[in-house]
């Protein structure tokens, strides 16, 4: 391109300024008050150093008796027999598989976190993935106790697995529920590791931190002898990173597998290729109402709000109002191809959930999960953090119905009116739930006491001051 | 006297003091030597001069071990040894094998990534002599070390702790073995 002498153009095609530089738009801020490295390591390690705090023992023992239920609830199925559980046809799926779809769904966002924002460089997930990715192992085992016990003759569930038995027969690879199988195993065993391998930098914090020498040989045993060396955090790094790659197709494609559970069967109101998109977006947008759930009192009792500033909030409220409103949008979908295809089976599938017997779960439903997250839009809610903890529980209540609404409503109005029933869940369905969120507190207080509750070498990784680059008082540049 | 000692540590304030400094002994052409930080550092692996890090590699085998291990599994399974004949569709095919290739595809790689990861670092290592110093705590807490081993061959006891010096190293102590 030749060049030409600036003075040659014309008036209205010379430039206004010399150089364009883009405007340097203020960040907000991922750590409050500017707190240093030193700050963010007491603050996070005095959570596990101190004697533990009554509070602490009050809520293990509220725990514990409510998860005391589960226990109750499944050595009495076993003891007895299926027919304790309110399950009878048609309604054969009900609340052991709208428990396992919730706790699942609960532990996708915990993935989302650790992984997907990872990708995308979100760095303001690093205040809440260590208890995020948490919440999803823990999650993940309360989920996988339904699909074990339903089976009725639970000492025989290992023949869910591809183990040579005493039959000489091997599982039947093409259905979903096998599928669910390898899923959910490899969701529960990658989420550790990921989870396990982030914990290693601040296991070794603790570690030199310890006073006690039990201490020294806990954390220092699991620590795996992290000594911070730089060629160890470039290997380190590589390997988060494609755990991070790998995390992302597994989260997406577990989910996708149990609502194949659903859309490969003929039932009207389950065979929709809507399912997969539609649980995963189900599921992130239920597993953040429970990372708010969470956090949100995490941070006023440990007084965490320099670590979990607004900005994070924000960016919750927002994905949950995102992920809420592609639900809707699923909801909407699923009732105009219902009308558009011109199937009666399908159509009365959902004219009977908004105005059947059910009706009243429908519209739990529907208000939780259709209008709650909406309110998302408005910054004097994402500012109330009150009231987004209360949202966030409706959040949670309204995605528990969803799964019930598909499973149940769809079952006891199938093809043939000879075969409708209703269903009501038996006390003994009921307390082994309930217990289900005794069970996730026990381990979620457990690890608050011993673990590590922030990403401490994350947090620090992405402070302003960690930047080589900038100057002692460098503006907070993501 | 002569005394055995495993290397110096040097301490530094800030990323961008030992990025610099990290720099410095990479160019002087030190072989044994590490820097420690208590998060990673951007962009101080070029500052060592180091190679790009192996675990991908180990992934990948993880991963196509994982597919292998999935299709062959089902094929044997459900079409060689039992062969399972639902609706009269074919006995085997990748497209119903595939969620479970896929599951153990990302299972394997996964195995592979950790693996590898602990397999490059030489983890686990208890012991190491760099974590007997006594400003050792704040290495994983807010400060940076430089270690140099004195079995590099540009060791020596007066030069390198010097060489410390001059690049802005505090606190420089003497490891024992």
């Amino acid at each position: 391109m030749s060049s030409h002498a600036s003075t040659e153009l014309p008036p209205h095609a010379q430039a206004v300024l010399a150089e364009v530089a883009p405007a340097d738009l203020p960040r907000p801020e991922l750590i409050g008050h500017r707190r240093d490295f030193a700050w963010i390591t007491d603050k996070i390690c005095s959570i596990t150093e101190g004697p533990t705090p009554t509070w602490w023992w009050v809520a293990f023992g509220v725990a514990c008796l409510v998860a005391s239920f589960t226990v109750a609830g499944l050595v009495y199925l076993v003891a007895t027999g299926v027919g304790v559980w309110g399950h009878a046809n048609p309604v054969n799926w009900a609340w052991d598989i709208v428990n396992f779809v919730f706790w699942i769904g609960i532990g996708h966002a915990g993935t989302l976190i650790s992984a997907i924002l990872c990708l995308f460089r979100q760095k303001w997930r690093t205040s809440i993935n260590r208890a995020a990715e948490a919440m999803t192992i823990f999650a993940v085992c309360c989920a996988g106790l339904f699909p074990l016990f339903h089976v009725g003759r639970v000492w025989w569930a290992w023949w869910l697995f591809p183990l040579p038995n005493a039959n000489a027969i091997w599982p039947q690879f093409r259905s979903p529920l096998l599928w669910d199988v390898f899923a959910v195993s490899t969701y529960a065993t990658v989420s550790t590791l990921f989870w396990y391998m982030g914990m290693i930098p601040d296991l070794a914090t603790l570690r030199d931190r310890a006073k006690s020498k039990a201490k020294q040989i806990f954390y220092g045993l699991f620590a795996m002898g992290w000594r911070g060396s730089n060629r160890h955090w470039q290997n380190y790094e590589m390997a988060y990173l494609l755990l991070a790659a790998l995390s992302t197709p597994l989260v997406l494609s577990v989910h996708t597998i149990v609502s194949f559970d659903f859309a490969v069967s003929l039932v009207p109101g389950w065979h929709t290729t809507i399912f997969p998109p539609y649980f995963v977006a189900g599921a992130i947008f239920s597993g953040f109402g429970m990372v708010l759930t969470l956090m949100l009192p995490l941070r006023a009792i440990y007084k965490l709000d320099d670590l979990i500033t607004q900005y994070h909030i924000d960016c919750m409220c927002k994905i949950t109002l995102a992920t809420g409103s592609i639900v809707g949008y699923a909801y909407a979908m699923e009732f105009f191809i219902a009308w558009y295809g011109a199937n009666p089976y399908e159509g009365f599938a959902f004219v009977n959930r908004a105005f059947g017997h059910y009706a009243w779960a429908y519209w739990i439903m529907i208000s939780c999960n259709v209008i709650t997250p909406q309110l998302f839009w408005f910054r004097k809610v994402r500012e109330n953090t009150t009231l987004v903890w209360v949202l966030s529980i409706f959040v949670n209540v309204g995605m528990w119905f969803e799964r019930f609404v598909i499973i149940v409503t769809s079952l006891a109005r199938d093809y043939l009116p000879s075969s409708w029933g209703y269903y009501s869940p038996s006390v003994v369905e009921l307390f082994t739930f309930f217990g289900t969120f005794g069970v996730f507190a026990v381990l979620f207080l457990l690890f608050l006491r011993f673990l590590p509750l922030m990403a401490m070498a994350e947090i620090k990784a992405v402070s302003p001051q960690a930047d080589p680059h900038a100057g002692p008082d460098a503006p907070a540049h993501h | 006297m002569s005394e055995q000692i495993h290397g110096y540590l040097a301490a530094f304030d800030t990323p961008a003091e030992i990025m610099h400094a990290a720099e410095q002994v990479r160019d002087a052409g030190f072989q044994h030597w590490d820097v420690h930080t208590p998060f990673p550092v951007h962009g101080m692996d070029s500052a060592m001069g180091l190679k790009r890090s192996r675990v991908q590699r180990l992934t990948l085998l993880g991963g196509i071990a994982g597919f292998t291990t999935g299709m062959l599994m089902v094929w044997y399974m459900n079409a060689f040894d039992y062969p399972l004949i639902v609706g009269g569709k074919p006995l085997f095919s990748p497209l119903f094998a595939f969620p479970v290739a896929y599951e153990l595809t990302i299972l394997f790689a996964a195995f592979g990534t950790l693996g590898g990861m602990f397999l490059f670092n030489r983890l686990p290592m208890h012991y190491h002599p760099v974590m007997k110093a006594v400003q050792w705590p704040r290495a994983t807490d807010d400060r940076f070390f430089i270690a140099i081993d004195a079995d590099d061959p540009q060791f020596d006891a007066d030069r390198t702790r010097e060489f410390l010096q001059e690049i802005g190293g505090k606190d420089i102590a003497a490891l024992e073995p």
